[in-house]
This record gives structure tokens, sequence and C-alpha cells, in this order.
């Protein structure tokens, strides 16, 4: 079964699955909204930027952000001014990792949620007197409520599976940084395999389900927008 | 009061530019004619602050919104206008209901609940206020769409082809929806259509467009008289004149119905003396003779003298203006018939009503 060390693991990756997500919904949904608006020359340029992180290797992201965040780095120096210490084989640095690596899994699928409800309703909105702040609340984040959910789902999920900008950035100290991927990671160098199991069995389950929630929510596609 | 209302515009469009000069009288009806992409949308959209004109100065009432001169331009959400799009566009997280607050909330001045009543008496959709959007029909969610434009009480009501993605049977039934609309408001209202039936039923006044330009312009009835715009001289080519409903004969089922230039008869439709109807005459159901027929099969007759002789679509065809008193008729004929019978301006004739369509 699962010792101290890993539940302390478990609990660490669902706080920072938690957190990025909230924080990625934040930022995400404004920079989508942007995106799907805008016809400005640097849409294209910010667009590929956004999804850089899915086709990067997690180490070239990490090494990038280790620098970045290292007390040579613009990021570290900055932080050390400031009185904070550097962030990297930090929480918070690992935070910040984790919503750069899993930013496209959020603004995409908001992204297309309002591209998918047109300017129509929110000429409609405009008719009615609403304000351009007004219409985005009350009408275009309802409208990409399905949209909003996806992303959230995908952003946990990926946050959950992380493992190389965790290891670049964060280390692997227990309690602080130690994540349920490094964990089984260290289980395997150990020859622990038992205790491997039971976190990797876990998992895939929780993956599974996952999987299984988004595509019930994208067959209840209708009954989502109420 | 016609010039209270004065919209003036200008944009170069691909094919075109639009220009238009368009003065709205303070209430009624007018509609903006014209076949597709004759800028009759973007005309539309420009009054709403949807689309920008490259230079405009558009006055409704004591409000300006946009004056190109003075750099002025009122974002749409500070107009106090309401907009009916083609597509219904309820808001489909909303139930009717909320659908019809939504606009009501957002609304400074004195509109409160009696407006929101008063909008669901006048389009009768009391009945659907807990239904969803998804779970209304065509006719349905544009009813819902007109009483939510109204609900914020507008100064301006714009219509950009209500009916035309509904089907016939759904557009009949909104269309006496819309002509109460017309009785009972007392602001203007701008109404884009290319149908001619919308036309005839609906418009006190009529602007008829024809690449991005107002060809013609003014009440219903002289414009259609005109009869020599090529937008309205098609198979549907015809007048429009007011009447009184005398008297309803049950035997035959028809009605009796009172012209400047006489009565004609028309089917009963469950008429009512004494209130005011508007009848529609096509061009193609007018016949002329030089006597007075007597024994015809086509009871309606009236007397009047030729005004006009124009060429119409076909050129086999002409088509012969005739003033009946203050009332107006065309009729469509052949060019022999013109010089057999020697038809030309001042000529005193009878015309043959073969149908009078009553369409309000």
């Amino acid at each position: 079964m699962l010792d101290h060390h890993a539940w302390q693991a478990v609990w660490l990756t669902l706080e920072l699955a938690t957190l990025t997500t909230v924080l990625l919904l934040l930022v995400a949904t404004p920079l989508a909204w942007w995106l799907s608006q805008t016809r400005s020359r640097w849409r294209a340029p910010i667009s590929a930027v956004v999804t850089l992180p899915l086709v990067l290797p997690p180490t070239v992201l990490g090494f990038y952000l280790l620098v970045l965040m290292g007390p040579q780095g613009p990021l570290g120096q900055l932080t050390l001014a400031l009185g904070w210490g550097t962030l990297s084989f930090t929480f918070t640095g690992l935070l910040i990792g984790s919503i750069i690596f899993s930013l496209p899994f959020a603004v995409q699928p908001i992204q297309h949620a309002f591209e998918s409800i047109g300017a129509r309703p929110l000429e409609a909105a405009a008719t009615l007197r609403a304000s351009p702040l007004d219409a985005f609340f009350s009408v275009a984040l309802p409208l990409a409520r399905p949209g909003l959910l996806t992303a959230a789902i995908l952003s946990f999920a990926h946050t959950v599976g992380e493992f190389g900008v965790v290891l670049m950035i964060g280390g692997n100290i227990p309690g602080k940084t130690r994540v349920v991927s490094t964990q089984i990671y260290g289980h395997v160098e150990a020859m622990e395999y038992a205790q491997a199991h039971w976190l990797a069995g876990g998992m895939v389950a929780f993956s599974f389900v996952v999987l299984l929630c988004l595509s019930l929510l994208k067959r209840n596609g209708a009954s989502v927008m109420r | 009061m016609a010039d209270i209302n004065q919209i003036r515009l200008k944009l170069p469009r691909a094919q075109f530019d639009v220009d238009v000069d368009l003065h709205l009288p303070g209430k009624g009806i007018t509609v903006l004619f014209g076949a597709s992409g004759s800028g009759k949308t973007s005309i539309l959209r420009c009054v709403a602050g949807l689309e920008r004109a490259v230079s405009g100065f558009v006055r409704i009432g004591d409000a300006v919104w946009q004056d190109d001169e003075r750099g002025l331009f009122v974002p749409t959400w500070r107009r106090l206008l309401g907009y009916v799009f083609q597509e219904a566009s309820l808001f489909e997280h909303l139930d009717v209901q909320r659908n019809l607050e939504y606009g009501l909330r957002r609304t400074a001045t004195s509109a409160d609940r009696n407006t929101l009543d008063e909008a669901v008496d006048l389009l009768g959709i009391r009945a659907l206020l807990k239904r969803r959007p998804q779970a209304l029909s065509g006719g349905e969610r544009q009813r819902v769409a007109i009483a939510r434009a109204l609900v914020t009480e507008p100064r301006l009501l714009l219509l950009d082809e209500p009916l035309a993605s509904l089907d016939l049977h759904r557009r009949r039934e909104i269309m006496p929806w819309l002509e109460r609309l017309r009785d009972q408001l007392a602001i203007p209202m701008l109404y884009v259509t290319h149908s001619m039936d919308e036309l005839s039923r609906l418009a006190d006044e009529v602007v008829v467009l024809d690449k991005g330009q107002a060809v013609a312009a003014g009440p219903i009835s002289e414009v259609l008289a005109q009869g020599d715009l090529p937008a309205l001289a098609d198979e549907e080519a015809g007048t429009v004149i007011q009447g009184v409903v005398q008297e309803c004969n049950s035997r035959w089922h028809l009605a009796r119905v009172q012209l400047s230039a006489g009565c004609v008869l028309v089917r009963d439709i469950g008429l009512v003396p004494g209130n005011r109807v508007r009848l529609r005459i096509l061009a193609r159901d007018v016949s002329l003779t030089l006597d007075q027929p007597t024994r015809s099969s086509i009871q309606n007759h009236l007397p009047g003298v030729v005004d006009a002789v124009l060429a119409d679509s076909h050129p086999a065809q002409a088509l012969v203006r005739v003033r009946c008193s203050g009332d107006t008729l065309i009729s469509r004929v052949t060019w022999k018939s013109v010089e057999e019978l020697q038809i030309q301006p001042g000529l005193a004739m009878w015309a043959q009503v073969k149908s009078v369509a009553v369409i309000a």
C-alpha cells in the first residue's frame, strides 16, 4: 500500500494541479478571448507561442525555466532583489512551470468555444444595451461553458501527469516538490516495484476516469449548456 | 415631423458604394426594399452602429448617433434601438423570460415590468415564458426576439428580414403580429426585405434600393404606382390601394369595399364593415377596355384615365398606368393591344379587375 511519502506526493500533486487549473483559467480565458476576437497581426505569432509547450520536449521547457528562475536569470534576479529568494526548487516555481506547460491545453478549448459562438449573440447583446465587458460576462462566458469545462479538466489532468518540467525545475524534494510522477520514478530507481505499482495503477485509473468524463461531457454538450 | 429622423450614410462596398439619405416619419414602418446584395442590411447595421459607415449622419428624434463632421460615433449599446436579426439570435443559455429581461435590466430609463408585460401581450408569447429557445418553433423564436427588442423601449426598431428564415406557414403566422406592431407602436420602424408580399402588407413608406442607391422613396401606394422601377416590375408588379369595407354579402361570401374611384367586390375573409383595408391589385389581373363592360364575368370595373404607358420586363408587354380618381392601377397588356386600341396618356378607359387581394 501507499506509505507516508507516497501520500505526501499524492496530496502535493492534487494541490499543484488544483492551483494550476484555477490560475490557468484566469490567464487562459482573457487570452483565448483576445485570440478569438482580434484581427491584429500579432495574433499568429502569439498563437504559435501559446501552442509551443504542446510540441516542445518538457525538458527543453524545464531547462529554460530553470535558467530563467536561477540566480543568474532575469526572473531569478528580480525575485532575489525582492527578497523572495530564487523560485527554482520551490513549489511556486513548480506552479509557474505547470501553468506555462499546460497553457495550450487551457487556451485551445476556450478559444474554440468562443469562436463557435460567433459574433451574432454579442451583437444581439449590444443592441440590448450590454457594454462589451457586460456582454462578455453575461453572454460569451456562459455560452463557452463546455469549452471552459474541457479546459479545466485537461489542465488538471495534464498537470497531474507532468514529469519532465517538474524534475528540471522542482527537483525531487519530498513534501516540497516531489509529486506522484517523480515519486514513481524514485520507487523504480530504488527497485521498489510494489510501491511503484500502486501509484502507477492509480494514475492509469485516474487518467481513464478523466477521459471518460470528457467524452460524456462532449456527448451531453447540449445539457452542459444549462 | 419628417425631418426628425435622418439617416445619411456613405460606405464603399466591393461592387458599388452605398450612398443614401433617408428621412423616416415619426412612426410606422418604412421598408427598405431591394434585391439581395443591394445594400439593405449594410444600411441597417450602420444605423445600429454594428458597422461603421465611412461617413454618416444618423439622428433619431433628438439623439444624434453618428455625425462624422463632429467625429461623433455612439457605440451600439448606447443607442436606444431595438434590432431584430434574420435568425432570432436568442440567448440559448437563458429561457424566454430571462431573454426578455436581459435588455430590461440594462435599460436606464423608466422601463419596468409593465413594459415587459406589454411586449409579451403584444406578441402573444405569455405561454412561452418558461421555455428555452431550443424548444421554440421558428415563428415563436422570432416573436420572442421582437418582444425582447421592444422591452428596452427603443426609439427606433430595426428589422432585418425577420421572416426570411421562416417557411411560408410560419411567415403567415407572424405577419399579423407585425401588422399589430405597425398599428400600435408610436416609434419608427425600419424594415429590410426583398419580399413583395411583406412590402405590400406592412409598409407605410418604402425606399427602393438598387446597388446602394435609393431609386424611389415615398408612401407605399405612390411608389408602387410609379410602375417604372425595375425592382418592382416583375411578375408581382401591381399597386396597393386603401379602402373602407361597406357591407358583407353572406349569400355570395363577398364584401363591398369603397375606394375613391368606386366600389369593388372582394372575397369576404371575415371583414368588418367600417374597417379600413389594404387591397393589392396585380398588374396581370387588370385588363383595359374602351367601353364599360356590361356582360362580363368580371365583377369589378373602374373608370379611369391612362396616365402613362411604360416598358415591361418582357418586350411583348407594356405596363399601363391608369388613374382612377385618387387611386392608381397598373395593367399589364401587350404592345399589340396598346397599338390596336391606341392607348396613350389622356385616354379614358375602363379597368377590369379580375382579382383583388385583401392583404390587411
